[in-house]
């Protein structure tokens, strides 16, 4: 009676009346991944900053830097998670903590990238005029190398975004909970739901950071698109 | 000049919207117990509906007795949840205690209700817990064939198992190769040799239930009181020696957490929980496919009490 | 350092090695839920990139369709297939080759769009038709940018072939999801360490492959070409 073709299940695949009911527990949800997300990109820039600084004042520290993260990225994010949950039990730290990690390697990268890739000559016109290291970054070198670092942001971003699903097996998962649910229900609604939501989420912050990224860089405006 | 100071005041606005929601008091947030006058309890669940169910009761009744109450629930096995209980991740967990017991204590050997709770008590309350009331429910853990299935291998009880077991594939949870009433049990009791291949599923759940259905595993690792069972038609294999002790639900909660406003609530619901109602209200979640809030507070609505 | 001598401990035990849940036999798994979702995704990815960025319209909208399939949660998507058709490999392939067409789309078409257009225009004027200006020019110069996205993609879903670990299959990730039931952190370190060093021997192989493949002219090339296409999708 079971072998053969697959089967789909009799439940319908989206009960609205689920919805309907559940709109409190999806927007805590969504509410919850927006938070995660949100400080794990901004603990990651504050800890790729320095980081960053760091392997263009000494170049030779830069190879094992990229090394380094490059090999941490490769662990499965689940493997991460998993094995931070002794040290730091199944509080929001956890999750925090794996996901800036995350962050922290598509950051540190894009960082050094864009303020290497700034022309030579800017920098030496810069010092000609006779300012200073700290305002030369800040006013000179920092905002051309925004392009570079805010792919960089937008990247880490969407990145986090799917991430935090997976954050839901430790159960910090905002969106990611509904995954859970429905998995556990067997029931596709829920699943639906947050596969969509999560998606419109990645793609909506994606777009708001090339509004913010264009808002900070008008003058790259008329590079084409 | 003027877009890095808007850009850093954007930026500046973002950090203080993001802190201002951290430090709001969002629930969805704060893991710790929140200061208050009223009680306040987290409750947790495991991730099977059956959890839920009995979770969304325990909070239904909670809120009713004016308990301030905090959801986490389908946070995982036992193995990650009981940590965070002991913990104090969560306060509340609605538990077996027979399995509990083999948690805590691989090596006892309690087999009836009364057995288990008076071994049960005093290692609770070296990890600053207590167990309430006892449900007369009992959830075992169960071993299923399809019907087919146990017409081949001529299949009744467990012991029936162990002539063919080299020739059938089992599924259950990855503990079930660990815990000692999973596939150690089987052997150390039954005598039953090694099973072609073991798969690592789920404890009852889509995993285990599809790959019974599809015929990807043989016996399947399930609870008595699911309701796919009846549904499929599958066969309960009977439990012939004495393997699984007493399983009957009762809420474990941290210490400090239970007061009598709390304690009192449970236990006026713990004594009208049974086996039948249980799988009755398991089969409306797994078979209708109905939400397991709405379940519980219907039936404690009927009950009356909510 | 128990942690580590209790890793070592259990990489090195005789029964990992051998048996229906030997790293072998997982990794064997793990390799081909990876191939053939990466073969798939490429057999889909690479004639649209590459037919899009011969056109040179419509590059918008694959662009943009591609990023919102990045956005696609992957467990999700696991999770959703798993409840539609039940227990088996589909929906760790779907998972796994929604999460590889991306990088495939995206590079194959920036790639057929970084032809210079007198090089082009050149080809036209010696009489190639379409296809051939395709076969003999377009190709050759998108090669390392398409050979690029091939292996992002594969690389990707070595690290991510570990969901399907989670709907009960095999595979690497069965060390994680097991060891996290089991409570046996060593296994779900050893898990994790071989899901890294596989990802990087896909790195590090298929980088040798990309080298063979494209001619050293056109290496440098694409360097220069990369970095400008860097570049003119972050403004």
């Amino acid at each position: 009676m079971t072998d053969g073709p697959p089967t789909v299940l009799a439940a319908e695949l989206i009960r609205w009346s689920w919805i309907g009911d559940h709109l409190d527990d999806i927007r805590d949800d969504l509410l919850q991944h927006l938070q995660l997300t949100g400080l794990a990109v901004l603990f990651g820039m504050l800890l790729a900053f320095p980081l960053a600084l760091a392997a263009i004042r000494w170049p030779r520290l830069y190879a094992p830097i990229l090394g380094f993260t490059g090999v941490l990225f490769t662990i499965p994010s689940l493997a991460l998670f998993i094995l931070l949950i002794p040290f730091t039990g199944l509080k929001i730290w956890t999750a925090l903590i794996g996901l800036t990690i995350y962050t922290l390697l598509i950051l540190v990268r894009n960082m050094v990238e864009g303020l290497r890739g700034v022309d030579r000559d800017v920098r030496e016109a810069a010092q000609a005029m006779g300012y200073t290291p700290a305002r030369q970054l800040f006013r000179v070198e920092l905002p051309l190398a925004l392009p570079v670092i805010m792919a960089g942001v937008r990247i880490a971003t969407v990145t986090t975004i799917g991430l935090v699903t997976v954050t839901a097996l430790i159960g910090w998962g905002g969106l990611g909970q509904l995954f859970l649910d429905g998995f556990t229900l067997n029931f596709p609604t829920p699943l639906i739901v947050g596969v969509v939501l999560s998606a419109l989420l990645a793609f909506a912050a994606d777009l708001l950071l090339v509004g913010v990224q264009r808002g900070l860089t008008p003058w790259a405006r008329d590079r084409g698109s | 000049m003027r877009r890095i100071r808007l850009g850093s005041a954007a930026a500046a606005v973002c950090l203080a919207l993001l802190l201002a929601a951290c430090g709001g008091g969002d629930d969805a947030l704060q893991g710790g117990t929140q200061p208050s006058d009223k009680s306040s309890v987290i409750v947790g669940s495991t991730n099977f509906p059956e959890q839920l169910i009995l979770a969304q009761m325990y909070a239904a009744v909670l809120e009713k007795a004016g308990v301030n109450v905090t959801m986490r629930l389908n946070l995982g096995n036992r193995e990650v949840v009981f940590p965070a209980l002991e913990k104090g991740d969560i306060q509340l967990l609605p538990e077996y205690n027979g399995s509990v017991l083999s948690f805590l204590n691989p090596k006892a050997t309690a087999t009836t209700s009364e057995e288990v709770n008076t071994a049960l008590a005093p290692l609770l309350q070296a990890k600053n817990l207590v167990a309430l009331q006892q449900s007369p429910a009992e959830d075992k853990d169960g071993w299923a064939v399809t019907k087919e299935t146990a017409t081949k291998y001529n299949l009744q009880k467990i012991g029936d198992l162990k002539p063919v077991a080299g020739q059938l594939v089992v599924g259950g949870p990855p503990e079930l190769k660990t815990r000692p009433a999973g596939l150690p049990g089987l052997k150390n009791v039954y005598g039953i040799p090694d099973f072609k291949e073991f798969k690592a599923l789920d404890a009852g759940g889509p995993l285990t239930v599809s790959a019974l259905k599809k015929g990807d595993i043989d016996v399947g690792r399930v609870f008595t009181t699911q309701g796919v069972i009846a549904a499929e038609g599958w066969v309960l294999l009977e439990e012939d020696k004495p393997l699984e002790p007493a399983q009957n639900v009762v809420p474990i909660g941290r210490t400090d957490a239970m007061t009598d406003q709390v304690k009192n609530a449970l236990n006026a619901l713990s004594g009208k929980i049974t086996t039948e109602e249980l799988t009755k209200l398991n089969a409306q979640v797994d078979v209708d496919k109905k939400d397991p809030e709405q379940v519980a507070r219907d039936w404690l609505t009927q009950q009356g009490l909510i | 350092m128990d942690v580590l001598s209790d890793l070592i401990r259990w990489l090195t035990a005789p029964e990992q090695w051998s048996g229906p849940s030997g790293i072998p036999v997982r990794t064997v798994q793990h390799l081909w839920y990876s191939l053939l979702a990466t073969a798939i995704a490429t057999a889909v990815a690479l004639p649209v990139g590459v037919g899009i960025g011969h056109i040179g319209r419509g590059g918008l909208l694959v662009i943009n369709l591609s990023n919102l399939g990045r956005a696609l949660p992957s467990l999700g998507i696991i999770i959703l297939v798993f409840t539609l058709v039940g227990f088996g490999v589909i929906p760790v392939l779907v998972a796994l080759t929604a999460l590889a067409i991306p990088p495939i789309v995206t590079n194959s078409y920036v790639g057929m769009r970084s032809v210079d257009r007198d090089v082009r225009e050149a080809a036209e004027g010696m009489g190639m038709t379409g296809w051939q200006v395709l076969w003999k020019v377009e190709l050759p110069v998108a090669m390392p940018l398409i050979m690029a996205g091939v292996r992002t993609s594969t690389v990707q879903v070595v690290a991510t072939a570990t969901l399907a670990a989670f709907v009960g299959l095999g595979g690497l990730g069965r060390y994680l999801i097991d060891g996290f039931a089991q409570r046996d952190l060593p296994q779900v370190l050893g898990g994790a360490v071989l899901v890294a060093v596989l990802s990087l021997l896909t790195e590090l192989v298929l980088g040798r492959v990309q080298t063979l493949v494209v001619s050293k002219g056109l290496a440098e090339r694409s360097a220069a070409a990369a970095v400008g296409a860097k570049v003119q999708k972050a403004a």
